[in-house]
């Protein structure tokens, strides 16, 4: 107990870099529990422009992502689960520390999310034989019809204390999105934000390409208006967005038509499943002719 | 002239010079053929099915009705031809409905080589050079219709038939050495064969080179053949000997077309071309005047460069145009048979 | 006069069987709307055709109100096996009236007689006849083990493709269970009327499907509709943007099939007679009013000069006239302002520096007509090569490489449609997985089928119509489902 711990300073992760908001904004996160090693940390404070600068990096890393084989994409987020679990202690600490949950149900929120993150790894190289399809056309064509990632999805992940936790509720929205070769910028719990704000160490150390995923952290009532209206992003998911004016949020979206998903409350906000993947594709049918002679 | 090798010159022939130029070699000729854009199969049938779907009514009806016996070779290609059949087939030619003398005359009558002096006695005089109606004798060569034999066999078909009257001469392709992608030797082929069509005054039979698309099977084949046929000097190419199911239909004879369309872009020239075999109906007949008239021009229907390859089509044409005059349907008892 | 001249062939419209006045369909009966009536006519002539009620809001709530009824009474209680009955009946109803619809939609719609026989009506009965099948086989659509219908559709469709835009809504709304309301487009209700005789001959249940003719006005009281569960609109992209903000919030389902600039990609090794064919069929297939239409020509420099000439030469041979004449290419265009669009559009382009090319065709004096249109010399940042003209304007661009091909072609915030001429295979499987457009037709354009989904990226919408995809627009997983869920073991 003698020893001076040596406090962590969260930053933004946008771009595959820790950085600190442009605004020089930063806000203070209290822990609700004495078993850290301070008792508040202060996280930085993403700004407009913040924003602005995480879809360029967002963009910018689409077609890298995107373009990677499903098997690599797989592997890529087995390797977080991979890492994550070699740090289950650290994420445990913070989640008791700063949800107030007890040690047992912070552990099984991040023994949740590291397996969340191997079920969907699997999916990277099968959701296009589940959900595309060959179609038997009248007339002499070839045709086929397969999912493709949308392109830059913005996310506000869960924000209400509990179940399913900021950890968990953070893996629920981002790694679905992931999958298919997404590119994301999200706004983690604002209350909570260490969590995700750790995992962006998970991922700048698991192979995930710089710009794959940017996670600010701040004020989703200040930052998503712009994200919802930036014409630069192709999809917004609202799954964390219940407490905000996401009416609004789903209105700016739809300047530049991008695909939304609503706002879910409760403990099975997110719940892992096959059309959070698919709802951030494009179905891209190609037609091309058969002909013997 | 020898069967050429790859690398080795290849007769000489003014268009493939002219195109190719100088160095006019298997390989440049090869070259020169597999260059040529490909085409996409389901396209172009879809194009032509398009074509087919051409409403041709009253007038333009008759107009294309009196055309198509105009395009017409009367043919009869059998193995039990005789001097009598031919006979009866220059008659229907001379006269096709006894019952309207204004039907028009045919462009020719189509006959293996050694019927041909049977043919010409039959014309008569309008067979004589600068007769109204004139009818062309046209004769198959080079070992119709498989083209099976030697050059030498092949040549002296093609120049007994020639000596006999024959103004036009139909020859095969070797399709055999096209397939094995001895463009050379086919190439030679068609030029020896035009040598052959020299008459003694130095004017030429017409040659017609037939490529019997059914064998070459694929377009691709049937265009880089249609280019080699011009290139070595035809005066037409034309699709089939009518011996080989498909003979000829409406995407291969518009493949053909294409080709020759863009020959005349490149040099000006205007090359024909016949369809022969399976055209039985007017209605189809109709269908191959639009797709002419469509893809190279209305100036194309005339019998320098268009001609039908035809048996049964005439009698068809007749009863249609006997409805048009009558305003009521015909029967085949109304029509002779030759 | 010359073969090509073609002597008229015109389809005999007294195959058709017209009332004067048309009512709406709601309830399974023509009823008298209480909007101000107006008239539709024909776009080839502005001869008057019939005249149409226009639904006000109280006519569009009792259509809502018909097809609860029917969803909570009838449809939704019917088993899969009835409804795909009812839905191949409507089917072979209009194989049996196809020349009668056929004939309606060219007179109506002022599109090509040859069109509307060969293309329209025929998908019509195809598009009935696929998702009938459908109707009892839901539990394989690949959204779970019993998905469940959404209710009451509210559909509003566009002029261009009346009655197959029509079909493209119903049959899958129907085959998933749902009832429908739809309105068709002020300008060409006609066929859709006929089809509501269609639904009476097929003793369809009453309620299950309305037809609510009218303006703007009267589409905007059906989508917001608070009873309504699912949108489906297919129109401008501006349009789109207003009912994606206005159902915003709610819980309605919302797919959209909006406009496009499609690029169509034709590079040097391209078989080149076909590609000509498919580049005219890509852009003045139906007078060029579709959205899917090829509407940039991006054709690799070395060949530029080559197919603009067959391009022009293909042109020529096009015949422009009376839509009801079997040999007509491209009829009329189908309205005022649609035709003033083009030709804001078109002079836009001239001023910008573009070189404008039409072949010789005497346009008719009566009606609404715009010859087929070449822009040459068009650069990147012109309004012609960047704005959807919705008409028979073709807007030439060059490229060097596949990669600047495929840059030029993305560089839109469309995504509907795009075309790839080349004979290399594997040159067109790479262009089209990078291309972002939601339909790529290779070595062909402008198809379609019912098994095959059709929908765009970006700012041209989303959704799927055809396939399976296209029943997903009219279908929520089970409330039960659960089987594709993950379920952790520290749960």
């Amino acid at each position: 107990m003698s020893r001076l711990a040596v406090p962590k300073t969260y930053k933004l992760y946008v771009g595959g870099k820790f950085i600190r908001s442009e605004s020089g904004r930063v806000y203070e996160v209290a822990t609700t529990k004495g078993s850290f090693s301070v008792s508040s940390v202060n996280a930085a404070k993403a700004s407009r422009k913040d924003a602005r600068d995480a879809v360029v990096a967002a963009r910018a890393a689409v077609s890298g992502w995107s373009g990677t084989t499903g098997y690599n994409r797989g592997q890529v987020l087995y390797r977080i689960a991979e890492i994550l679990d070699g740090r289950r202690a650290q994420f445990a600490e913070e989640i008791a520390a700063f949800e107030g949950v007890s040690a047992s149900a912070a552990q099984a929120q991040v023994d949740e999310a590291i397996d969340l993150w191997v079920w969907y790894a699997g999916w990277a190289d099968k959701y296009v034989q589940v959900a595309g399809n060959g179609n038997a056309v009248s007339g002499p064509f070839f045709n086929l019809s397969v999912p493709e990632p949308t392109g830059v999805v913005a996310v506000i992940a869960p924000q209400s204390a509990g179940v399913p936790g900021s950890l968990l509720g953070f893996v629920r929205a981002v790694a679905p999105v992931l999958v298919s070769g997404n590119t994301v910028v999200v706004i983690p719990s604002e209350k909570a934000p260490l969590a995700a704000l750790s995992l962006g160490e998970v991922f700048a150390t698991s192979d995930v390409p710089a710009g794959v995923v940017n996670v600010l952290s701040g004020s989703p009532a200040e930052i998503a208006p712009w994200l919802a209206a930036h014409a630069d992003v192709n999809a917004l998911d609202l799954l964390g967005a219940g407490e905000l004016e996401w009416v609004d949020l789903q209105i700016a979206a739809a300047d530049t038509l991008k695909r939304v998903l609503p706002p879910e409350p409760g403990p099975d906000a997110g719940a892992p499943s096959l059309e959070r993947i698919t709802f951030f594709t494009e179905t891209k049918t190609v037609w091309h002719t058969k002909g013997l002679l | 002239m020898e069967t050429t090798r790859a690398g080795t010159t290849v007769a000489p022939a003014s268009r493939a010079l002219e195109v190719i130029g100088g160095d006019l070699t298997e390989r440049s000729l090869r070259r020169y053929l597999e260059g040529i854009p490909g085409v996409d199969a389901v396209g172009l049938e879809a194009r032509a099915a398009a074509l087919g779907t051409r409403s041709i009514k009253t007038t333009s009806k008759a107009w294309a009705l009196d055309t198509i016996i105009r395009l017409t070779d009367l043919t009869t290609l059998e193995g039990a031809d005789t001097p009598g059949k031919v006979k009866s087939l220059v008659a229907k030619a001379l006269v096709p409905d006894p019952d309207d003398m204004s039907t028009p005359r045919v462009a020719a009558v189509c006959v293996y080589g050694d019927m041909v002096p049977h043919a010409v006695e039959a014309l008569g005089s309008a067979h004589d050079d600068g007769a109204t109606g004139r009818i062309n004798v046209a004769a198959v060569a080079t070992a119709f219709p498989s083209g099976r034999a030697s050059r030498s066999v092949k040549l002296s078909d093609t120049s007994d038939a020639v000596a006999a009257g024959a103004d036009e001469i139909d020859m095969v392709i070797d399709r055999g050495a096209f397939l094995s992608g001895r463009y050379g030797q086919v190439f030679d082929e068609i030029v020896a064969v035009k040598e052959a069509c020299k008459r003694p005054d130095g004017t030429y039979a017409h040659l017609k080179v037939i490529l019997e698309t059914g064998e070459l099977n694929t377009y691709d084949n049937v265009r880089r053949a249609s280019w080699l046929g011009i290139l070595a000097g035809g005066d037409f190419i034309k699709t089939s000997t009518g011996k080989v199911t498909p003979a000829a239909t409406l995407p291969v004879t518009l493949s053909m077309l294409e080709v020759v369309r863009d020959w005349h872009r490149l040099t000006g020239e205007k090359i024909g071309v016949k369809p022969a075999g399976g055209i039985r109906a007017s209605k189809d007949a109709i269908k191959y005047l639009v797709t002419v008239a469509e893809t190279v021009g209305e100036e194309w229907l005339q019998p320098d460069l268009f001609r039908f390859g035809a048996s049964s089509l005439l009698n068809d044409v007749l009863l249609q145009r006997q409805k048009l005059t009558s305003g009521r349907y015909s029967g085949p008892a109304y029509v002779t048979i030759d | 006069m010359t073969f090509l001249d073609y002597a008229p062939a015109p389809e005999s419209a007294a195959i058709l069987n017209l009332r004067d006045e048309y009512g709406l369909f709601i309830n399974g009966e023509f009823v008298p709307g209480n909007g101000e009536s107006f008239t539709t006519i024909s776009p080839a002539t502005e001869k008057h055709i019939a005249t149409v009620s226009c639904a006000s809001e109280q006519d569009v709530d009792a259509a809502v109100v018909a097809a609860r009824r029917a969803y909570d009474k009838t449809w939704s209680r019917m088993s899969g096996a009835d409804r795909g009955k009812y839905l191949f009946r409507i089917a072979r109803l209009v194989q049996e009236r196809a020349r009668e619809l056929a004939v309606a939609e060219s007179l109506d719609n002022g599109k090509p007689i040859k069109e509307s026989r060969d293309v329209d009506i025929p998908l019509v009965a195809a598009w009935f006849f696929y998702y009938a099948g459908w109707a009892d086989k839901l539990e394989y659509a690949g959204l779970g083990p019993n998905p469940r219908s959404l209710g009451v559709a509210a559909q509003v469709i566009p002029w261009n493709f009346p009655l197959l835009m029509l079909a493209w809504k119903i049959a899958p709304a129907l085959a998933a269970g749902n009832t429908v309301v739809l309105k068709p487009a002020e300008t060409t209700p006609l066929t859709a009327l006929l089809f509501a005789e269609i639904l009476q001959q097929a003793d369809l249940p009453a309620g299950v499907v309305n037809i609510v003719t009218g303006a703007g006005a009267t589409g905007s009281a059906l989508v917001n509709h608070p009873d309504v569960n699912k949108v489906a609109f297919t129109g401008s992209t501006a349009v789109g943007r207003q009912i994606a903000r206005s159902t915003a919030g709610t819980s309605k389902k919302l797919t959209l099939e909006l406009g496009g600039k499609g690029a169509n990609i034709v590079f040097d090794d391209a078989p080149i007679d076909q590609a000509v064919e498919g580049i005219v069929n890509g852009i003045f297939f139906n007078q060029g009013q579709v959205c899917c239409a090829g509407s940039r020509l991006l054709v690799q420099e070395s060949i530029h000069d080559d197919v603009v000439e067959r391009l022009k030469a293909r042109l020529s041979t096009l015949r422009v006239g009376d839509p009801l004449d079997k040999n007509t290419d491209v009829g009329a265009i189908n309205s005022a302002s649609q035709l003033g669009r083009m030709r804001e559009l078109s002079d836009i382009g001239e001023q910008e520096g573009a070189e404008r090319w039409s072949p010789a065709c005497n346009l008719p004096s009566e009606g609404f007509w715009f010859p087929p249109t070449i822009f040459t010399n068009v650069s990147t940042s012109s309004r012609i090569a960047r704005d959807e003209i919705f008409g028979p304007v073709l807007s030439v661009l060059t490229f060097r490489t596949p990669a600047e091909a495929i840059a030029k072609a993305n560089n839109t915030p469309y995504g509907l449609s795009a075309g790839i001429w080349t004979d290399k295979g594997s040159r067109i499987l790479a262009v089209a997985d990078k291309l972002r457009a939601g339909v790529v037709w290779a070595n062909t354009f402008n198809k379609f089928d019912p098994a095959s989904p059709f929908g765009g990226y970006k700012e041209s919408g989303y959704g799927r119509e055809g396939g399976k995809q296209g029943l997903h627009a009219y279908l929520a997983p089970s409330a039960f489902a659960g089987s594709s869920a993950f379920k952790g073991d520290a749960r």
